[in-house]
């Protein structure tokens, strides 16, 4: 089990940790309603310092980068950042991550912790380009900042004018008295607020101003249980869940980043997935009725016929109802407002919705 | 972690207290503390009698569902229905408010076999 930074400080916290991904994570401290809630209505904190990070470089870097994923990145600039996935030749996904251009030949990729193997691996294996890679996972610390209250809440901890930054923008800058942190606008909960890169060194220092900082803001530590939450109120699709090796950017609703105006891997059979439509579609729906829908429960019709499975499934803390996503044929995405959650004995009706769930 | 004195305890992380040829039932402190903020406690078996080890009901939290074993053998009396409107209850008080249902003893003999407080705190690390 490899231990994060900070792993002492969660436990002084009282947080409760849990093995996620090869790390123990904290995944609550004082409880994941009132941690949801501090995010979408103040500030939160969380570690996420598992999560992977790889560093491409050399006159090759974009090469393999548009070769393995599947958004454009291309279109990058200096200082912009971008959502993309890595297909696989199988018409699965390797993993999805976030593409950020430091300079034209420099490339930081943030990948998921349990894919961290795989991934380097696949990246090496397109590498004939030869560009040259770096993993920085085991050596820096993460942590997302995020809720309304962010920018202002961070503000007295850097020069840079937090609240005119751009989504999806990043500056490496000093933050909390130390040099060259990454700043960026992104995060996984809709609810705005940065994400921000350091060595594990500095792990110390900069939980321990962030909490003050935040501390007249309302700040609290955050756990994985509510990041799940937060994020499934958006729809934003979980690498496991969601997506996995089987499932395609198409059918999972990610066409948006996977673009054909370039090359990548399995690039063909994905656009002739788009042209002809995807036999099934991830779908988001909530229960009319109580209930909580879970990962792996049958989707079924009227007639009690399984459709489909739950690929995430939680009580919405925002909306106090059962939401989900799941697969289901896409004849049936378009034909039916209805579908039934088999949840135990109980076929429980539930609507068809479009994302996101929580719309602030 | 609050193991009150004057309950017997089960493997299932669940609490008894008994009265007479009544018993009183509910999760424990460290239960609801494994569980997280509980959104819904479902019991469907009023009027039925439940064998020991039988599942009488289910309690979902946000992050996880778990059956609740019946610790003795005997029919269902009572569900504790103020849990319908605020299950956060068995959070807040596991031993008094939060409590969820009342068996009627079917085999006093099974009483003994409840784990003791100490014992009960040994099985959770305490």
């Amino acid at each position: 089990m490899k231990k994060i930074a900070l792993h002492d400080i969660h436990t002084s916290l009282n947080a409760k940790m849990v093995p996620f991904a090869g790390f123990n994570m904290p995944v609550s401290y004082e409880g994941v309603n009132i941690e949801h809630e501090n995010v979408r209505k103040a500030v939160g904190v969380f570690d996420v310092s598992h999560m992977g990070e790889f560093l491409i470089s050399g006159e090759n870097a974009l090469d393999l980068i548009q070769k393995v994923c599947s958004n454009d990145a291309s279109k990058l600039v200096d200082g912009k950042a971008q959502y993309s996935c890595m297909p696989n030749e199988d018409g699965g996904i390797v993993d999805d991550l976030i593409v950020y251009r430091i300079n034209a030949e420099k490339y930081l990729l943030v990948v998921n912790a349990s894919n961290i193997e795989k991934d380097w691996n696949w990246i090496a294996q397109h590498n004939t380009m030869e560009a040259t890679m770096k993993d920085l996972s085991d050596d820096y610390s993460l942590l997302a900042i995020q809720g309304p209250k962010a920018a202002e809440a961070m503000q007295s901890l850097t020069d840079i004018n937090l609240s005119e930054m751009k989504f999806y923008t990043f500056e490496v800058a000093e933050f909390a008295g130390v040099k060259n942190v990454i700043i960026s606008v992104t995060g996984y909960t809709g609810s705005g607020g940065f994400e921000i890169y350091f060595k594990n060194e500095e792990a110390e220092t900069i939980w321990t101003k962030v909490m003050e900082a935040g501390a007249d803001f309302g700040i609290k530590p955050i756990g994985l249980a509510a990041r799940d939450t937060l994020r499934l109120e958006m729809g934003y699709c979980l690498y496991g869940n969601d997506i996995d090796d089987t499932t395609s950017p198409i059918e999972a609703g990610l066409g948006w980043i996977t673009k054909f105006s370039k090359d990548f891997v399995n690039a063909e059979a994905l656009k002739k997935e788009k042209e002809e439509g995807a036999k099934r579609k991830l779908i988001a729906f909530e229960l009319d009725e109580r209930g909580i829908p879970r990962q792996g429960y049958d989707i079924v019709d009227e007639n009690g016929k399984i459709i489909g499975v739950v690929t995430s499934g939680t009580m919405s803390p925002s909306l106090d109802k059962g939401i989900g996503m799941g697969y289901i044929p896409t004849e049936i995405a378009k034909s039916k407002e209805k579908i039934f959650i088999q949840i135990r004995k109980k076929a429980v009706p539930a609507s068809l919705v479009k994302l996101p769930f929580y719309k602030g | 972690m609050n193991i009150p004195q004057e309950l017997k305890y089960t493997k299932d992380h669940e609490w008894v207290k008994i009265d007479g040829n009544v018993a009183t039932i509910g999760v424990t402190d460290f239960a609801q503390g494994e569980l997280g903020d509980i959104v819904y406690v479902e019991v469907e078996t009023v009027g039925e009698t439940m064998e020991q080890e039988e599942v009488f009901g289910t309690v979902e939290a946000v992050k996880t569902v778990s059956d609740l074993f019946s610790p003795l053998s005997g029919e269902i009396l009572e569900f504790n229905e103020t849990l319908e409107d605020t299950p956060e209850k068995v959070n807040t008080d596991p031993y008094g408010e939060g409590w969820m249902v009342k068996i009627q003893i079917a085999d006093e003999s099974q009483i003994e076999g409840l784990m003791s407080p100490e014992a009960y705190k040994e099985l959770i690390g305490g």
